[in-house]
């Protein structure tokens, strides 16, 4: 048993060094991963990464904060639109330009947190929910936007180095990925982390306690704001194209899926959820290439539900994980992993 | 100027007047009760005072300031702490974190040099712990050791009573609001706590605002007394005045059986 000897153990980024070790060898996998795997699965990977970010933004508002957006896809546009215009029109280089977008969003996302102070619930997501909508509106009606038709992002040059391939996204996006969950990490065990979650578990206590409602939640609104919209800068290269289309209510409501199924204000539960669900999506829509399976499915679909067959199935099964997750496990995958530890700690009594 | 003065406030929910022209006065380093039947209005002026209701009319002086019109955070930054009636913990953090949040205004980390938190030597590291080594001294004091690592949500009630307590105090405050400390507590907590209450009192200097309804209590540890009903001060006075004042008697036995005694059995706070 490791007994504390300082006090800053109660917030050290590792508890053991089995922990350091199991995180070393992660790195090191992650490292080596393209060497030995498909191109796929680095687009695969690439993928879950851009979800993580945002997932964990996300997670920080309504996991720690208690607040909750219906609305996350704008900020992901934002992003996304902001990186590209800035680098064809302003002309500035991809991480300035990626920094300045995700700026621009969590600017956009102060000014949504300023109804927040009032609103509440249902309230809020509606709120949220309307400006996600907008968002996309406003995209697909101006021209700088590029309207309906969308923008194709362009080359991609950081100095002197090329990133051309998925490979090279790669190893740019993955270890941008630890900094901003170390980040994260970082935020939630300390000052302005324990605030945030003061103010979802009582927010007249925390007040009381001297926490300024309106400051932290707006910064919870525009932290969350700034990760997605790195994440949205980020998957307008992973995609080379953007369009209104892509940036719906359903990705919005994607990304909640991801945070719950993960874990309400857990850091590893956010990419826990973001892992899976974001697997599940691109696996679930080549389900229909499976033999039997999809032809199976197809003909239950075109019999009974749609003529177009199955198109959205990986929603159906998000929705069916999100049901099953809410009934038996409230607090996600973390918690059936916080659950499986202790039952181990205390094994086998 | 007195260190803390309440004058003449009011405050109406709907047809309600909750508190109604009250005014006193509290000596620095005294133990001052509210005492008086439910929904006399003693936490309606609590919250008046801590600013999450705001008044209709009058003010609330400390240390020369006016506190109406200000938002909980400010107030808690002149030096008010409170603790609540219905306990206003921070559930799902440990002990340890929710008296944390006491230290908050005390703490310059912010925003970067959160993130940046890098080890115990950064600027983050070093000043989490400093603070959790105050907020120990406090677990010391409060006795908490055992459920210093304890998730807050399912300790029993006495104990997450003594942590509101800590996680007050951990603000150093000049002025303490206490709403029931002692409620629903045995009377072996309940002895503990009033040697607590005491103790913060003669030691740490902080005068006491205390709201309680075990008389007994009252009548031993509080310097003053004042006395409401349906938002009317009845009295102030030392715990001898307040006991035999026949209005205090009237309000917490009621009146003979011939009246038609509207006075008795009002229950419902005015909402929180």
């Amino acid at each position: 048993m490791d007994l504390k000897q300082h006090y800053y153990e109660d917030v050290s980024l590792f508890s053991s060094a089995t922990i350091v070790f199991w995180f070393t060898a992660l790195a090191l996998f992650l490292a080596l991963f393209p060497l030995v795997v498909k191109n796929y699965y680095i687009y695969l990977a690439n993928y879950i990464a851009i979800n993580i970010i945002i997932v964990l933004g996300l997670n920080l508002l309504v996991g720690f904060t208690g607040q909750i957006s219906l609305g996350h896809a704008g900020f992901v546009a934002i992003g996304a639109y902001g990186t590209i215009i800035l680098m064809t029109k302003v002309h500035l280089p991809f991480l300035p330009a990626l920094l300045a977008a995700a700026l621009i969003a969590a600017l956009f996302g102060f000014l949504l947190g300023l109804p927040a102070l009032r609103l509440e619930g249902p309230y809020l997501s509606i709120a949220t929910l309307g400006f996600g909508l907008t968002i996309t509106q406003i995209i697909g009606r101006m021209d700088l936007f590029g309207g309906r038709e969308g923008l194709h992002a362009p080359a991609l040059t950081i100095g002197a180095w090329h990133l051309d391939t998925d490979v090279d996204f790669y190893y740019l996006l993955i270890p941008l990925t630890g900094l901003l969950t170390l980040a994260a990490r970082n935020l939630t065990r300390t000052q302005v982390g324990r605030a945030f979650i003061a103010i979802r578990d009582a927010d007249i206590a925390a007040e009381t306690m001297g926490v300024n409602l309106l400051y932290y939640k707006t910064l919870a609104f525009s932290v969350s704001a700034f990760y997605a919209g790195i994440g949205g800068g980020m998957y307008a290269f992973v995609l080379r194209f953007v369009e209104p289309e892509i940036f719906t209510l359903m990705m919005s409501i994607m990304f909640l899926a991801m945070v719950v199924v993960g874990g309400l204000g857990s850091i590893m539960g956010a990419i826990a959820g973001a892992t899976l669900l974001s697997w599940l999506d691109l696996q679930l829509r080549n389900i229909l290439d499976i033999p039997y399976l999809g032809d199976w499915l197809t003909a239950l679909s075109q019999s009974y539900f749609s003529i177009t067959g199955v198109s959205n199935i990986q929603f159906i099964v998000f929705g069916m994980i999100m049901i099953l997750i809410m009934l038996f496990e409230p607090l996600g995958i973390y918690g059936i992993w916080l659950r499986t530890k202790i039952y181990w700690r205390t094994w086998p009594f | 100027m007195s260190f803390f003065a309440v004058d003449s406030l009011s405050i109406q929910f709907g047809g309600l007047k909750a508190l109604d022209a009250v005014s006193f006065a509290v000596d620095p380093g005294d133990i001052f009760a509210l005492i008086g039947p439910n929904g006399a209005g003693k936490t309606t002026l609590f919250n008046c005072i801590g600013g999450i209701y705001r008044p209709d009319s009058g003010t609330i002086r400390f240390e020369g300031k006016d506190l109406v019109g200000r938002t909980p955070d400010r107030v808690a930054r002149l030096g008010v702490a409170r603790t609540f009636q219905n306990i206003e913990l921070f559930h799902r953090m440990n002990t340890m974190e929710n008296i944390m949040i006491g230290r908050h205004l005390f703490m310059r980390t912010g925003l970067w040099h959160g993130i940046t938190m890098w080890g115990p030597r950064s600027f983050a590291g070093r000043e989490e712990t400093r603070h959790r080594r105050r907020v120990e001294a406090l677990i010391d004091f409060l006795e908490l050791q055992a459920v210093r690592d304890k998730i807050v949500g399912g300790l029993p009630y006495g104990t997450q009573k003594r942590i509101e307590l800590a996680r007050a105090l951990a603000l150093e405050p000049r002025l303490l609001l206490l709403d029931e400390p002692c409620a629903g507590m045995n009377t072996e907590e309940k002895q503990d706590m009033i040697f607590w209450i005491k103790d913060i009192q003669a030691e740490l200097g902080v005068t006491i605002l205390l709201i309680e309804h075990d008389m007994g209590m009252v009548m031993d540890i509080s310097d003053r007394i004042l006395a409401l009903n349906f938002g009317q001060k009845i009295t102030e006075g030392s715990p001898d005045q307040i006991q035999q004042h026949p209005e205090v008697i009237r309000a917490y036995l009621g009146e003979p059986c011939h009246d038609t005694g509207h006075q008795t059995g009002i229950s419902g706070e005015a909402p929180r």
